[in-house]
């Protein structure tokens, strides 16, 4: 799955967790969940369940610790998918 | 002298009106909120017929961000919000929308429970192995001190926020701990009230411990009969009731309207003594309560124009009419009138106080007694103490002085308010 597709997929996952809108229009690869989109660090556990249930996948506890920001999202998902 | 404490602000979540101007008009006219309940019908429950507030999405939304409403599962918590996000607009109180706590604000909401429905859910996800598929959203619903927590992040309180639970009590007991936080000067404006879930989860331990009526699953409205020769048992109910406090200074301050003033009250316990056991009063114990609630006031029992009792519509409503009697040393045409919210709503148990309260102080606000219904066949044993025209079946408007509300609940627990017309 190339990083395009995988960027919009994440922002569709994060949208409704987000309180930044600016900055999920202008998400990229660089974009922080909490720091930029101003999601609460409660909710990166719940974005992580509907990342696994899109991508049909399961995130273990130490990739889960590192799925703060879109690019060790698609790292993970993308390593998870080449796993299976 | 003690810092007099007022009421400035009424959210109610009922089973017969939710919000103040349409639960006003309901216990105006005596109308029923209790319903046929299909759920407890398909679940066997020998009492099917429920109060349950009527709160649809849309009306959700306004409490509740859609993020917030996503595997929101628990009702007590959404009953107590619209109750206390209520009581606070009503006072007129800004939503803090700044960086900064209100320091003088607080809440103590109490709950007889949290978020059993969710809890439920948890519960099967965890025995199915699926612990890490809760999500963020079991803890902050099913905690017992819940609904303070959501309310004071709704309002940004900084002050004290907590949860105290005391059973059929903890309504009562909560508008005590919020005056009491006022008068020490601790806090100026405390926001008190309860919640109760609603559901079979709740219900079922009552069911079972046959306290609820079964002899009127065909007639719901007619079902809740506290004080009738024919009462067979409390309807369950469900829903959330909220009262603003303020020190009379703060409310002046403000220019707030003012509903009523509370003058104290009193708390006790029957110690599980005497002829007082987990599920039945020491009436020595009520007794003591209610007049340790007028000494407090500095009220003298022949001021009371009227009684807001706890009246369930169990075989106890005699006894509680005899404790009243003794206490006040008034009966007959002497005796206060007095009035059972819970004919209406049925018993809604851990949020059965503030609703109450909340009736009690429209009754003083705008002068007028509500209706007890379904009990045109009075108990004899209580038309023997109290004349009937104390009891009113239809509507009264009358200025009134001075209400005594009292709660009574498992563990031997009772609490009684006095409320004043400010003057």
């Amino acid at each position: 799955m190339d990083q395009e597709t995988l960027i919009a997929a994440i922002k569709e996952i994060v949208k409704p967790y987000t309180k930044n809108e600016e900055a999920l229009n202008n998400i990229s690869e660089n974009t922080d969940f909490v720091n930029d989109l101003q999601i609460n660090s409660a909710n990166l556990v719940d974005i992580i369940l509907d990342v696994e249930e899109k991508f049909n996948i399961v995130v273990d506890n130490d990739s889960m610790e590192r799925m703060l920001n879109v690019k060790a999202a698609i790292e993970i998902i993308q390593s998870k998918l080449a796993g299976q | 002298m003690r810092k007099r404490v007022v009421i400035t602000g009424l959210g109610v979540a009922a089973p017969n009106g939710v919000g103040i101007p349409v639960f006003k008009d309901a216990i105006k006219k005596g109308i029923s909120g209790i319903r046929h309940d299909p759920q407890l019908e398909a679940l066997q429950f020998s009492c099917q017929i429920t109060g349950k507030p009527d709160v649809p999405e849309n009306l959700q939304l306004s409490y509740l961000e859609p993020l917030e409403l996503r595997n929101f599962n628990s009702n007590g918590i959404l009953y107590g919000l619209i109750a206390g996000m209520d009581a606070w607009k009503d006072a007129q109180l800004p939503i803090n929308n700044t960086g900064e706590p209100d320091w003088d604000s607080g809440t103590i909401f109490g709950a007889g429970s949290a978020g059993v429905d969710k809890l439920r859910e948890a519960i099967y996800k965890v025995d199915d192995l699926q612990v890490r598929r809760l999500g963020s959203t079991v803890v902050p619903q099913t905690m017992a001190s819940g609904i303070s927590a959501w309310l004071g992040g709704k309002l940004g309180l900084g002050n004290q926020v907590t949860t105290n639970s005391s059973a059929c009590i903890t309504g009562a007991e909560s508008l005590l701990m919020a005056y009491e936080r006022i008068v020490s000067g601790q806090a100026k404006r405390m926001l008190a009230g309860s919640t109760s879930d609603s559901g079979p989860y709740i219900w079922g331990g009552f069911d079972a411990l046959k306290v609820c009526t079964f002899k009127h699953n065909d007639h719901p409205a007619a079902g809740s009969r506290p004080m009738s020769a024919t009462a067979s048992g409390f309807v369950p109910g469900s829903g959330a009731g909220a009262l603003l406090l303020e020190s009379l200074e703060s409310a002046l301050d403000r220019n707030a309207k003012i509903y009523a003033e509370v003058l104290g009250g009193y708390v006790n316990s029957g110690g599980q003594r005497g002829d007082g056991t987990m599920t039945a009063p020491n009436s020595l114990a009520v007794q003591r309560c209610i007049t340790g609630a007028l000494q407090y006031a500095g009220v003298d029992a022949h001021e009371i124009d009227a009684i807001n009792g706890h009246l369930t519509a169990t075989g106890k409503d005699t006894l509680e009419i005899e404790n009243w009697s003794i206490a006040l040393n008034r009966k007959g045409k002497d005796f206060p009138y007095i009035n059972a919210l819970k004919s209406m709503i049925g018993h809604c148990l851990s949020a059965s106080g503030s609703i109450e309260l909340v009736a009690a102080v429209l009754q003083l606000h705008e002068g007028f007694l509500f209706p007890n219904i379904n009990c045109e066949d009075l108990h004899p044993e209580i038309s023997a103490i109290v004349d009937e025209e104390k009891i009113p079946q239809q509507l009264i408007h009358k200025e009134l002085n001075l209400i005594a509300k009292a709660s009574f609940g498992f563990g031997d627990v009772n609490a009684c308010i006095i409320l004043k017309k400010y003057k």
